[in-house]
């Protein structure tokens, strides 16, 4: 078996997740390599998720009963354990959402409705990136054609990287937003967060950071990223669906609208009018994802436990042999950086002529579970001037012995249209 | 799912490229990234030449070869036979074993029945197929004048 510096403890690590377990396809060992799609979950969470639900499940903030008690504690409780996982300031400043989508979204429409200095509107400007997932890319969209504000974008070099070349005249002082991915999901380039933040702080810009790809795999430290908002989502990191981050600085929360209204998020409601709850209940209308909050909670200590700096380097290793062994294979180009330096762990190649869906079916066949497609990120795959990827992810139960079978399977789907 | 047949006709396919026509259209399917271009060229009401140019995976590639071989030189009336029978078959959701006589229908089509299994790749198959009947719509003036559709 291949043995990598900064590798994890794979087989003790792989007995939490029993799905890791399953054989598919006649008996075929699962090879998991879908992880930025979403990830697997572990007993740990799985046992918190079956015990909230079994023994205090009620609704939260209202009741005086213990049940309600219990669960607005441990719904409170995970708001504490994001907060230290990403290092905030303040456990208010933690936003609980359904997804990163929706994380990306409110901000957007805090923007759109917000009075100065912060409305966006048509004489000011948005800039994403070409290498946003498409979450990050309609809702500017959305915003820029209800408010006639400019969306501009910064462009990709040809090895995968941000076009920083022309950052002045991309953010301005007419600039109010500039949101980006702090890791790609398709092409899994890690982005240099200093540059940009320097630039939109000149110009008294906000900066919003998708960090979905980013918060699962490497410590993740609101405070040092200098943003004003980050976004990321529970289900990739170990935890279950339905719940996602969106966390803010203070200053902008209390200054910000609301977006969505309704229970929770208020302080008085008359018939005429109603007052509002501080952050982060004002942006948290109606019942939330109690027990997905519990579960990404659960998830974050599970992570916690390991170490992010550890599953970071366990990632960078296994990285570095994909890209190493990915590159052997003829007539296959990776799409996006092709070395592990300021990389995330997706990789998507395009292999000679086969199309992606033929490429994932056999290796499914194979037991090999891949993504393929546009990877909703399309301008990328306009970009570069290819209809779709396949993507392998990892994450800190993959292994050598996994990259091995990827590479064998692609030999095999080689044969098979050759 | 890949039958011998499909990769033959995925490999060699038969009367691709685009020809003159009577009516072309342009069929995607998002979720793949399928493409096709297709024309009609129709004599009467027979079918004189379906031509294509396209990108995607080998389901949809072969489909439209297969589409080629069974519709050209056919009657209008037969080519909407074959084409029902062939949209019934990649609806069956795999629980329909073709029998003799849809395989004297469809021919190397049949091969297709695996497909039906798998969701999402019915509509890769069907690319072509529904081309081919908006193309025929447009031709004999059936259209609504909608030059581009999507198939999903």
């Amino acid at each position: 078996m291949t043995q990598l510096p900064g590798l994890l403890d794979t087989e003790a690590i792989r007995k939490d997740f029993p799905i890791l377990d399953r054989r598919i396809h006649d008996g075929k060992k699962l090879v998991y390599l879908d992880n930025a799609a979403t990830s697997q979950t572990p007993r740990q969470v799985l046992d918190v998720l079956n015990e909230y639900y079994e023994q205090h499940n009620a609704n939260v903030h209202r009741g005086v009963h213990v049940l309600a008690e219990e669960a607005t504690a441990l719904y409170e409780g995970a708001r504490d354990k994001v907060a230290a996982f990403i290092n905030a300031p303040s456990r208010d400043e933690v936003i609980f959402t359904k997804n990163a989508s929706e994380s990306l979204n409110l901000v957007a429409n805090m923007l759109g409705w917000a009075d100065e200095p912060y409305r966006v509107d048509h004489e000011t400007e948005i800039v994403i990136t070409e290498m946003e997932h498409h979450s990050n890319i309609v809702p500017w969209q959305l915003l820029s054609q209800r408010t006639g504000a400019k969306l501009k974008w910064f462009g990709l070099t040809d090895d995968g990287r941000l076009d920083l070349s022309n950052i002045e005249e991309i953010i301005t002082e007419k600039t109010k937003i500039v949101s980006f991915v702090l890791v790609s999901n398709i092409l899994g380039t890690l982005n240099p967060v200093e540059a940009i933040v320097r630039r939109a702080q000149e110009v008294g810009a906000l900066v919003l950071i998708d960090a979905s790809q980013a918060a699962p795999h490497m410590p993740l430290d609101v405070q040092a990223l200098q943003a004003d908002f980050v976004a990321f989502t529970g289900h990739k990191m170990c935890g279950p669906t339905g719940i996602g981050v969106l966390w803010g600085r203070q200053e902008l929360l209390e200054d910000l609208p609301p977006f969505l209204g309704g229970g929770e998020m208020i302080e008085t409601v008359s018939m005429n009018s109603s007052t509002y709850a501080p952050a982060p209940h004002k942006f948290e209308a109606g019942t939330p994802p109690v027990s997905q909050a519990v579960g990404l909670g659960a998830a974050v200590d599970y992570l916690t436990a390991i170490g992010m700096d550890k599953i970071a380097a366990h990632e960078h290793a296994i990285t570095e042999y994909a890209v190493k062994r990915l590159l052997e294979v003829p007539d296959l180009r990776i799409i996006g950086p092709t070395t592990a330096e300021d990389r995330g762990a997706a990789i998507s190649f395009t292999l000679g002529d086969i199309h992606p869906h033929d490429v994932g079916q056999v290796l499914d066949e194979e037991g090999i579970a891949v993504r393929v497609g546009h990877h909703c990120a399309r301008p990328v795959c306009l970009r570069y001037g290819i209809p779709a990827t396949t993507r392998a992810s990892f994450y800190l139960y993959s292994t050598p012995g996994e990259i091995d079978a990827l590479v064998d399977g692609l030999e095999h789907v080689r044969n098979f249209f050759g | 799912m890949y039958q011998e047949v499909i990769l033959d006709h995925y490999k060699h396919p038969h009367g691709r490229g685009l020809r003159d026509g009577d009516a072309e259209v342009h069929h995607v399917n998002p979720t793949c990234g399928d493409e096709i271009t297709l024309r009609v060229k129709y004599d009467g009401s027979t079918i004189a030449d379906v031509s294509y140019e396209g990108q995607g995976c080998s389901i949809s590639q072969a489909s439209a070869s297969v589409l080629n071989d069974l519709l050209v030189g056919k009657e209008l009336a037969e080519a909407q036979k074959i084409q029902e029978v062939f949209l019934e078959l990649m609806q069956s959701k795999g629980r329909l074993e073709p029998d003799d006589a849809m395989e004297e229908v469809l021919e190397d089509a049949v091969a297709f029945a695996g497909v039906s299994k798998y969701p999402a790749r019915v509509k890769c198959a069907l690319l072509s197929w529904m081309a081919w009947k908006d193309a025929t719509a447009q031709a004999l003036g059936e259209t609504d004048g909608a030059p581009e559709r999507k198939t999903a």
